[in-house]
């Protein structure tokens, strides 16, 4: 999974001048909400590289929610969910589900790394 | 009535500080007044966060016997308190909904051995936020509502009923009018479960529209909220409005952000019950609370 995120993102990367350009929009980050996970858990970006992150749910209500960049967003069984998202500083940031969803809601969190450019 | 405490206790209790925190916006001046509280002053307990049904035998080997410790030690106070309050997760939450409602059940007939028959509940999201509140309106009633004790006006506000952990247009509408009524100087205590202001959103420790409600409280003067949710003790104030978070009867949550998980505080069998505990609040009309914070030892209180 890790080396599946670094290659994915290494493509992100490789391919965010080009998007720029063909006007194709920025990489799309998909992040599949279930009971009681985010999958990925844990998401590598660049500061200041503008991504959109797409939230799918396989079973039933839960929700996104990135207090350092005030990003949450409603996540629904079959209504993928696209938030376009700017990490404008760098560090380790928590994420977690805030829709209670069950058992182990509590447990429901991941965390994004926001590197610095160079 | 006599008073509960007389003031040379109250002051001296009030010295010692340890376990006891004096609670007002307005200080000691007003309390001092002589004949504004007469026949006005009580105490009632809170008790939060009871998580019946939980099992985890690291965190609190003694799940299934918590509860009924903490009603045991409710019942040797030596004046009974006006009401006892459970201010949310009465039980612990669970996907099987009648699983869920044999805990209500079995929650309903433990805290019926209080001796003080008025008790109070306030929904957890553990109780309320699966099935939107039914089975707990079955059990315990409303989800929000208001009543008034010795000049007091008390509200009882659900933020977790709807699963996305906020009150709600319509329960904001509702606050609105029933503080319409109210003299701006009227004391209000409001109870509910999660904390109203943004305290720690990180571990989801709000209300998505909590400030809604706190907008419209600021216009009193005299406001107090006593929650829970937390599993520990807090302080905070947000303008003039005091917010007090209770202890748990189940187990304790680290202090917000002073760890990177939230994760619960393990048994700890040299101290057990540590952590855990309920509060004696005792109100003095017009202007003043005071909190006496009680433990849990070996099923007996401090
Ligand atoms: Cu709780
Ligand atoms: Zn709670």
């Amino acid at each position: 999974m890790n080396a599946y995120w670094k290659k994915c993102l290494l493509c992100l990367l490789l391919l965010t001048p080009l998007a720029a350009t063909a006007n194709a929009g920025p990489p799309v980050i998909v992040i599949k909400a279930s009971k009681f996970l985010f999958q990925p858990s844990k998401i590598e970006l660049k500061k200041g590289q503008t991504v959109i992150l797409e939230f799918t749910s396989s079973d039933r209500m839960h929700g996104f929610s990135l207090p350092d960049f005030a990003v949450r967003a409603d996540i629904e069984p079959g209504k993928p969910m696209r938030v376009s998202f700017t990490p404008d500083k760098a560090g380790s940031f928590a994420f977690r589900c805030d829709i209670f969803c069950g058992d182990g809601h509590e447990e429901m969190a991941g965390e994004i790394i926001v590197r610095d450019e160079g | 009535m006599t008073h509960l405490i007389d003031r040379r206790k109250f002051l001296h209790l009030a010295g010692i500080g340890g376990g006891v925190a004096f609670v007002s916006g307005l200080g000691f001046d007003v309390f001092a007044a002589d004949g504004l509280t007469d026949g006005l002053d009580f105490y009632f307990v809170q008790l939060s966060d009871t998580h019946w049904g939980f099992k985890g035998e690291d965190k609190n080997p003694d799940a299934a016997g918590t509860l009924q410790k903490a009603v045991a030690a409710v019942n040797a106070l030596d004046k009974q308190p006006d009401f006892v309050v459970f201010t949310g997760d009465l039980t612990h939450t669970t996907d099987d909904a009648q699983e869920r409602r044999r805990r209500m059940a079995e929650f309903k007939a433990i805290v019926s051995e209080l001796k003080v028959k008025q008790v109070k509940f306030i929904p957890g999201e553990h109780d309320a936020s699966l099935d939107k509140g039914e089975a707990y309106q079955a059990f315990f009633g409303d989800l929000h509502y208001s009543f008034n004790h010795k000049g007091i006006h008390f509200i009882a506000l659900d933020n977790v009923s709807d699963p996305a952990a906020q009150l709600g247009q319509a329960q904001l509408d509702w606050l609105k009018v029933d503080l319409q009524a109210l003299a701006a100087n009227t004391p209000i205590v409001v109870l509910t479960h999660r904390p109203l202001f943004d305290l720690y959103a990180k571990w989801d420790w709000t209300t998505r529209d909590g400030q809604q409600a706190i907008d419209l409280l600021m216009a009193f003067e005299n406001v107090v909220v006593f929650y829970g949710h937390i599993h520990q003790e807090h302080h905070h104030v947000t303008g003039h409005i005091p917010h007090h978070a209770a202890k748990s009867l189940i187990f304790p949550l680290p202090a917000p952000g002073s760890v990177p998980k939230r994760v619960p505080i393990p048994w700890d069998s040299a101290k057990p019950y540590n952590g855990l505990g309920f509060r004696n609040i005792e109100a003095y009309p017009w202007k003043n609370y005071r909190i006496e914070e009680k433990a849990i030892i070996k099923g007996e209180t401090l």
